[in-house]
């Protein structure tokens, strides 16, 4: 029995700590200056994902991103850490999707993956936060879902049984599969494989990258087929054009605007008891505090 | 048709404080478009409903009362959501952007090809000029929220997909009621026709939801730690003062996300979004993600070692020093002052 489990990870500039030049003058941000990294939310479902794969028999994992060229480089990590291979949906007819846009194209590309038992994504990435793109794929492919995934805790019978992580508490689901589940942050990091895994997939490479890198390894290729990171463009998926890029996204971006605060005019103040007890006395005089 | 419709959260029969703030400024937006305010509420046993939300403002309440749709879960809720508005043809959707709502919402936006926008601050009504299509649009919805880790703030448009939908967090809107006496017309909504039985496909086995134990919006002084403080031990003084001045205390996200503070206390874009007297912020650098959730208060105190922290430049003192020795102080100063 297969069991086919899909990752839908996206690469994204790490917003989490942002420097001084990650804003240009004119106020677009400034790609360069961030590092691109896997998204947090998506190690926690690959991790997910390779659970479920040492638990079932015959179980494989594959990546699916969409994203441009260097976007392969999370593929290749997804390897390293136990993944059996991946899909790179690549294109400028998916640039300037919204999250509408991108849910129908990889919903799209899922269709073309056979028999698809599970699909695990992280809740959300962290350049948008929108918490959007499963549930949309989930819609789209007439799937249910599970959002805030903290711990799959049972997958008997092709019933999965989730612990979900909410505001205020938790909840425990159960559900008949194929499903898409959503993983919390708060769910188990992602910890490294074996290193072996490294070695074994370090030339993983799109035909792009192939292509760029020189014809050195053609033969390297063909002995080792699992080398081969799928890359599709528009014309590999059923799709109808009109609902990829920007045509498909209903929503426009009318403004962007950078942030700034008004500075207010500050009392400084020292440690030095009588300034914190002034302070203090203050304070209480107006019904601040008291 | 085309009015205004916030969805319901509803736990145990009362309406969630994120749903009623998205009916005030629902109410707002209803005023200025001329359009009405509707709500809907998918649950069980919810007579007491109309009771809570009338004094809102709203204008037509549609109700799904069943058993099978309480606890929430997504399919049927969404379902009655799709074919609601398929019928009604609101020209605007607002949720709360709760674990109910982003589950929802996105759902419904997808079937019914509406952009949502998520997490928006402020909501607004106005023109859009689509320049090459030679379009304009009058009394769109203006989302406004912030992006790229807060450096940013966008003002996202629907132009052409209706409803235009947003989701909004708990705490960023106010709520205020506009007329303990205002009626409104409450419709029951026959299931059947709405919601199909395979939409049952989800057990909820096992549920445990605690009242907010936290009332951070609600708290005149609040006493915030920041990654600054360096450890859950150090966060304690923040607790003792807190105690002493009957505040709350709160976070900021990277001293959450470092593990010195519960997510619940979490104030900032990602958080809670505060406007008490007095905020003392406390070893926090102040990043615009926090700087957002918290710049209206009316006084603010930031107690750093690093003299030119973010922070100061919004606080109206600036008290250069480590927290350590700064509030021990203010506690003893305190109490030797007040009674």
């Amino acid at each position: 029995m297969s069991f086919n489990i899909v990752v839908l990870a996206k690469q994204v500039p790490d917003t989490r700590n942002v420097g001084k030049d990650a804003m240009k003058a004119d106020g677009t941000v400034n790609r360069a200056a961030l590092p691109a990294i896997y998204n947090p939310e998506d190690l926690n479902a690959l991790e997910q994902a390779l659970r479920l794969k040492s638990q079932i028999e015959g179980a494989t994992v594959h990546v699916l991103t969409m994203g441009p060229a260097r976007a392969a480089e999370i593929i290749r990590e997804s390897m390293y850490r136990g993944a059996d291979g991946g899909y790179l949906l690549s294109g400028r007819e998916f640039a300037g999707s919204d999250t509408l846009a991108t849910s129908y194209a990889l919903a799209c590309a899922i269709r073309k993956i056979e028999k698809v038992d599970i699909i695990l994504c992280g809740r959300q990435a962290i350049d948008g936060d929108t918490a959007q793109v499963g549930p949309q794929v989930a819609e789209k492919l007439g799937l249910p879902q599970i959002t805030y995934a903290e711990e799959i805790i049972d997958l008997k019978n092709n019933v999965i049984t989730v612990k979900r992580r909410l505001e205020r508490g938790v909840e425990v689901v159960k559900g008949a599969l194929p499903m898409v589940v959503t993983v919390n942050g708060s769910a188990a990091p992602c910890r490294p494989r074996h290193a072996k895994l490294t070695m074994k997939y370090k030339h993983a490479a799109t035909p792009t990258e192939k292509q760029e890198s020189g014809s050195d390894y053609t033969d390297l290729y063909d002995t080792h087929p699992y080398l081969n990171i799928d890359e599709w463009g528009v014309n590999d998926i059923e799709h109808d054009i009109q609902w990829l890029g920007l045509s498909g996204s209903p929503t426009k971006v009318k403004q962007i605007e950078s942030v700034v605060f008004t500075a207010k005019e500050s009392k400084r103040l020292t440690p030095a008891n009588n300034e914190i007890e002034d302070l203090m006395k203050e304070l209480i005089a107006n019904h601040t505090i008291g | 048709m085309n009015n205004i419709i916030v969805y319901l959260e509803i736990e145990d029969g009362i309406v969630g404080d994120v749903s009623l703030e998205l009916l005030t400024k629902g109410r707002a937006l209803a005023d200025q478009l001329k359009c009405k305010l509707e709500a809907v509420a998918g649950g069980f046993k919810l007579d007491g409903i109309g009771a809570q939300v009338f004094p809102y403002g709203v204008d037509t309440l549609y109700i799904a009362d069943d058993k099978r749709m309480a606890p929430y879960t997504t399919l049927p809720h969404t379902s009655l959501l799709v074919n609601l508005f398929k019928e009604e043809k609101p020209q605007i959707a607002l949720m709360g952007a709760t674990s109910v709502g982003r589950d929802l919402g996105p759902r419904v936006s997808s079937a019914l090809f509406s952009g949502l926008t998520a997490d928006c601050t402020s909501l607004e009504i106005g023109t859009y000029e689509d320049k090459k299509a030679g379009k304009k649009y009058e009394n769109l919805l203006y989302q406004i929220r912030p992006a790229f880790g807060g450096n940013i703030v966008a003002t996202i448009v629907n132009p052409e997909c209706r409803p235009q939908m947003a989701t909004v967090r708990e705490g960023v809107m106010k709520k205020e009621i506009r007329n303990p006496k205002y009626k409104g017309e409450t419709k029951i909504l026959e299931i059947t026709k709405y919601i199909s039985d395979t939409d049952f496909v989800l057990d909820v086995v096992e549920r445990h939801i605690e009242k907010a134990r936290i009332n951070l919006k609600g708290s005149p002084i609040i006493v915030a730690g920041g990654y600054g403080m360096g450890s859950a031990e150090n966060f304690k003084i923040l607790y003792d003062l807190a105690d002493v001045l009957g505040a709350e205390v709160g976070a900021s996200r990277a001293a959450v996300d470092a593990g010195l503070c519960e997510h619940e206390r979490q104030i900032g874009q990602t958080g809670v979004t505060v406007r008490p007297k007095l905020y003392i912020a406390c070893g926090i650098s102040g990043q615009i993600q926090h700087i957002a959730g918290m710049q209206e208060s009316a006084m603010i105190i930031a107690i750093n070692s690093d003299p030119n922290a973010p922070i100061n430049t919004i606080a109206d003192y600036v008290i250069t020093g480590t927290v350590e020795e700064v509030i021990p102080k203010m506690i003893q100063y305190y109490k030797k002052n007040s009674k």
